[in-house]
């Protein structure tokens, strides 16, 4: 599964841990992620993640 | 300093840090620097900003020439880092406003410097709008410009953007304004504070510019939390932030380096004369008289940028893991660059050197050059090559961005 970089702050967004004091489990792909989740560190929403290259 | 009005009712009420030349502990202000505080004195008497704690004084007696403290209304706060928010124990102990306004992500700053969540803190983001009576304040986030909780506070009847970090500059001066301090100076240190503040978020910057424009806000005076305001040369900084973040290639190149015995010098010169040739503009920067935050102002409007150290047990010398763990933080754009190192024995620096540009995602022109011991001429004319062929690749980018 794609791991997924916070374009603002460089966060990264990994499946396998998932972010759960935000209600998202280990193992959920980003795209499935609610589309009003935010990056937890600088706040920023789902359409400033670029997938990880 | 005496408080100056900068608008009708409007004052600047910070303090002049004439002495700092440690700027948040990573970068150097040699000019010293200001803390912006402004008091607006509508129906609801606003304080935006503070300052360090350890000037809490000189603030308390900025705004005591004008009126007694309790009569502030409201706070708002742009940003909590503890250079503009440090005073705010001591400013809500003499003041206890009706409202602290912040962003969501100032308000969970707030509590996590301070710890006080009986403060009356009242979250805005973007197009929320408040009234002091005569004026309205219209907040805009800013996140990471350059914190999360940054904002910008707009007052559409006076045109004025209270824009907090951004569009400072480092000078401690008794003047106020930009028409007051020589333009290519304050220019020079624009530059200086972009780069080793806001590069890592140049799209963000474009992003806001953008809705500014879109948004069709008149600002004719920007007044940021460090240095001089903005009042005769607005759409020039404008443009000058869009320039910064745009980071177009320039035929310029910084050599950067330490040195034990003068090798590594030896061939940084060279280096620069294969650069010249190409007609590449060039800085040389010895890591030992330069402060990282000097070769990043030089890396501003530099395309090229190539390093070189000795191998020094096994690895790179400190001062330029120092200089390339700075450099990568700040994550530059679209730039060239090249190894360069000497050794004595087992020679790992040049390798080292170039992953560690690689990982900073800069274009690496390969192999390098590695000297054992002392160049001679042909290692040095291997040095003025290598400067060359990166000469050429910035020529390359150039022409191809006309």
């Amino acid at each position: 599964m794609d791991k997924y970089v916070c374009t603002l702050c460089g966060y990264v967004y990994d499946p396998a841990i998932g972010d759960p004091d935000s209600g998202v489990a280990p193992g959920t792909k980003f795209e499935d992620i609610p589309d009003d989740w935010s990056c937890p560190v600088c706040g920023a929403g789902k359409e400033d993640f670029a997938k990880e290259d | 300093m005496p408080v100056t009005e900068i608008k009708k009712d409007i004052y600047w009420v910070g303090v002049v840090d004439w002495n700092i030349h440690d700027f948040h502990g990573y970068s150097r202000s040699p000019q010293g620097t200001t803390y912006n505080a402004y008091l607006v004195m509508d129906e609801k008497i606003t304080l935006f900003d503070s300052v360090p704690a350890k000037f809490q004084m000189d603030l308390y007696h900025q705004i005591r020439s004008l009126i007694p403290l309790e009569k502030i209304d409201y706070i708002v706060c742009n940003h909590v880092e503890p250079d503009h928010s440090g005073a705010m124990p001591f400013l809500m102990d003499k003041i206890q406003p009706e409202k602290v306004f912040c962003s969501k992500l100032g308000h969970r700053m707030l509590l996590d410097h301070f710890h006080q969540p009986d403060w009356p803190y009242q979250t805005v983001q973007t197009g929320d709008s408040i009234s002091l009576g005569k004026r309205t304040v219209q907040f805009m986030e800013a996140r990471m410009l350059h914190w999360p909780d940054s904002m910008f506070s707009y007052i559409p009847e006076d045109k004025l953007l209270i824009s907090n970090d951004a569009f400072g500059q480092n000078i401690a001066c008794s003047e106020r304004f930009d028409d007051e301090i020589d333009l290519a100076m304050l220019m020079r240190e624009s530059s200086h504070y972009y780069h080793n503040i806001i590069l890592p978020y140049s799209p963000r910057v474009i992003a806001v510019l953008d809705d500014v424009a879109k948004m069709g806000l008149e600002i004719d005076m920007i007044a940021p939390d460090h240095g001089i305001i903005w009042r005769s040369n607005v759409p020039l900084i404008l443009q000058a932030y869009r320039d910064y973040a745009e980071q177009r290639p320039n035929k310029k190149a910084v050599i950067v380096y330490d040195t034990m015995w003068h090798s590594t010098e030896k061939m940084a010169k060279a280096i620069a004369e294969g650069l010249m040739e190409e007609g590449v503009a060039v800085k040389i920067m010895h890591l030992k008289q330069y402060h990282h935050s000097d070769v990043i102002g030089e890396l501003a409007d530099a395309t090229g940028i190539i390093c070189g150290s000795p191998t020094h047990n096994n690895g790179i010398m400190p001062l330029m893991a120092d200089f390339l763990t700075y450099m990568k933080g700040l994550r530059p754009v679209g730039r060239v660059g090249a190894a360069f190192a000497s050794f004595g024995w087992s020679g790992e620096s040049l390798g080292v050197l170039t992953e560690w540009l690689k990982s900073a995602k800069i274009e690496v022109v390969e192999p390098g050059v590695k000297c054992k011991n002392v160049p001679d001429h042909a290692k040095l004319a291997e040095c003025k090559e290598l400067g060359r062929m990166v000469g050429k690749a910035i020529v390359a980018k150039v022409e191809a961005q006309a």
